[in-house]
């Protein structure tokens, strides 16, 4: 195809898939402290949502909704949360990476047998999030820098 | 919280820290992501110095992550047997010292050196930074794995990082299939002694050797993996292209790296294994540094890039450093008095390699940046226009040749001395080829710098001229005073080579 799009059938349909991929992804970065998956799988997940969207609009449409730069920024931003987070667990308690929510009001509860609140796990919700942030935005403008660039390459 | 307690910790955050805020930062101003990223490395040499004093005065550092107490090694409710630890012994510090100095350096001359995208290119010389650092403090082999990973990704994306020019493509992606065929090695044995003592800290995995059939696999795959990343020949032929394709300063930045990897393999060497490690691991360790040295020399002499031609180089020294180690395992497993002497001038030796082949990089980066050109038949003439480059550059030369007022010639002269013992060969071998080492540079500064004004250019930029002065005081001062640099610098290293038992002794003994 010479303008990389499809039909209007697979782009409604990629449109309304879209928010729900990312919704699962959110679901597995934010369970991440109780189920398996985490920060990376949830945003590789979330990374597979925008590479439907690109699939689906072409690679030209996705780069003026979302440019590449700011993806990166959003990964950026992650890995700083991470650190920081990190960073604080020796301002705050005793240690590099040290647990310093556990106890807290936020994601502090120390659940009992059997039980598995989303409310637990101290900073290991945060770290996932961090990491989720990282991948979404790291894994996005990698697939959208393929396309562009084979895009680029094709028009040669 | 006392910022001294978490030493350790800070050097690899602070790096860390600056490389994700690096781009935002770079969003805003340029000059201020400058200023950002030369104070956030000024300040990890600040406390990477700090450690470096602390562990040289009091002994090994250690520190744990996430622990209720930095010390506390082995915690006393949970089942994990050991946590995750940065262990930092002379050998450590020696190396870390070693990697703050040179990207501090490398930062300095990039400053002038890197115009585009300077963003990014910032991000990824801290992540490998990052890396590198990780490599040396940290006292977990997995940790171990995952630095070292760091560093190759970051590492390669460098080396592509002039990407106009097709050949770094090709470089860089050669560093990475080198580099994950290496790293898969040590994942794989990472997992076979994981499976069989179900521990993955260094220390605790050295008390535990038992030398079975699975410990011998396991060190072989880590052997040959780290072989491979320090750039031994038979396996340097990663080396050449990706020193000589990188970016200016980023070419001195990768030896610290390959060091590092060097490092390991003296870590699993003499540490995880030490006493148990079998007899023929010395003496492939010799024979590939006599290859490296032959190889590297005789290579070098047929070259025509300028910076491939001091990459062989690279890969001679590298052959120098193997070979005084090899004689110095050789000496430890069997007990000789000459041990210290090898290990100390293999370790003395692998400074000043960084140094000497560091100055020769960034001299060769500044040709290319004034002119354009890297061939050799196309240069000439420089010296009338760069006067300072040219002088820094026989500075350079001297040191790497191991010509007498430099820093190579005290390194030299000892490994000379103590691989002597073992067999005369092996140090007429050495001589030989460090004759023809000074022939290979003689040819650069033949053909680069003398001769008829072929170009018109200017002398390099400031920033970049002081990083290369810096260079070249360090090498004319260790060449002055090696006693000194020896009795503060490398027998702390080497002393931690040799005393494995204080290694284990610093995790173990805590909490048992």
């Amino acid at each position: 195809m010479s303008d990389e799009k499809m039909s209007v059938i697979v782009q409604t349909i990629a449109g309304m898939l879209f928010p729900m991929v990312l919704i699962f992804s959110f679901y597995v970065i934010l369970h991440g402290h109780l189920t398996p998956g985490g920060g990376f799988q949830g945003g590789a997940i979330g990374a597979s949502a925008v590479a439907l969207l690109i699939v689906a609009y072409g690679s030209k449409t996705i780069e003026k909704k979302m440019a590449e730069e700011n993806l990166s920024i959003f990964e950026s931003l992650g890995g700083l949360v991470f650190v920081i987070v990190a960073i604080a667990g020796f301002i705050l308690a005793s240690a590099f990476l040290s647990n310093f929510l556990v106890g807290e009001p936020l994601f502090g509860q120390i659940p009992g047998w059997g039980e598995s609140p989303l409310n637990s796990g101290g900073f290991l919700p945060i770290l996932n999030i961090a990491v989720g942030m990282k991948v979404i935005g790291g894994l996005s403008a990698i697939v959208l820098m393929l396309a562009l660039v084979s895009r680029e390459v094709k028009e040669q | 919280m006392n910022i001294m307690d978490h030493l350790p910790a800070l050097v690899i955050a602070i790096p860390l820290l600056t490389a994700f805020l690096t781009p935002l930062i770079d969003r805003v101003s340029r000059k201020a992501r400058n200023a950002v990223v030369f104070i956030a490395l000024a300040l990890t040499f600040i406390l990477a110095i700090l450690l470096v004093q602390d562990v040289f005065d009091n002994g090994i550092q250690i520190y744990v992550m996430g622990a209720s107490s930095t010390t506390q090694t082995i915690p006393t409710q949970a089942a994990v047997p050991i946590r995750i630890v940065l262990e930092i012994d002379g050998l450590s510090a020696f190396m870390v010292l070693i990697s703050v100095l040179i990207s501090l350096l490398g930062l300095i001359y990039s400053f002038s050196d890197i115009k585009e995208r300077g963003g990014r290119f910032y991000t990824l010389f801290l992540l490998m930074l990052v890396g590198m650092l990780g490599m040396e403090l940290t006292g977990d082999l997995f940790n171990l794995f995952v630095f070292l990973e760091v560093t190759s990704i970051a590492a390669a994306a460098l080396i592509a990082y002039e990407f106009r020019r097709g050949s770094t493509s090709e470089a860089a992606l050669k560093y990475i299939i080198i580099s994950s065929i290496g790293a898969l090695f040590v994942l794989f044995s990472i997992g076979l002694l994981y499976g069989e003592y179900d521990l993955l800290n260094m220390a605790a995995i050295a008390q535990a050797m038992q030398s079975t059939h699975i410990d011998k696999i396991a060190l072989v795959l880590l052997f040959s993996a780290f072989a491979l990343k320090a750039g031994a020949a038979p396996m340097h032929m990663w080396l050449p292209d990706a020193y000589g394709e990188a970016p200016g300063a980023i070419s001195m930045v990768l030896i610290p790296t390959t060091a590092a990897s060097m490092y390991a393999l003296f870590r699993v060497c003499f540490t995880i294994y030490n006493e148990s490690l079998h007899a023929i691991i010395p003496a492939v360790i010799i024979i590939f540094g006599l290859l490296s040295i032959f190889i590297g020399v005789t290579m070098a002499l047929v070259q025509d890039d300028i910076k491939r031609l001091i990459s062989f180089a690279a890969v001679a020294e590298v052959g120098y450093i193997l070979l005084a180690m090899g004689v110095g395992l050789y000496g430890f497993l069997n007990s000789e008095e000459y041990t210290v002497t090898a290990l100390r001038g293999g370790m003395f030796h692998l400074f000043n390699d960084v140094l000497d082949i560091g100055l020769l990089f960034l001299v060769a980066g500044g040709v290319i940046y004034a002119t354009g050109e890297r061939s050799l038949n196309k240069l000439g003439g420089l010296a009338h226009s760069m006067k300072y480059t040219s002088v820094l550059f026989l500075v350079g030369l001297a040191a790497a040749a191991g010509l007498p007022p430099m820093n190579g010639f005290a390194s030299k002269i000892i490994i000379y001395e103590s691989v002597y013992k073992v067999s005369p060969i092996l140090s007429i071998i050495a001589i030989l080829a460090s004759i023809m080492m000074l022939a290979v540079f003689i040819k650069i500064f033949q053909a680069v710098f003398t001769g008829p004004k072929l170009t018109e250019c200017r002398e390099v930029p400031k920033p970049m001229l002081a990083s290369m002065i810096a260079l070249a005081a360090l090498i004319i001062f260790f060449g002055l005073f090696p006693d000194m640099v020896i009795e503060h610098l490398v027998d702390p290293a080497v002393n931690a080579l040799m005393n494995y038992g204080a290694y284990i002794q610093a995790v173990m003994g805590v909490g048992t």
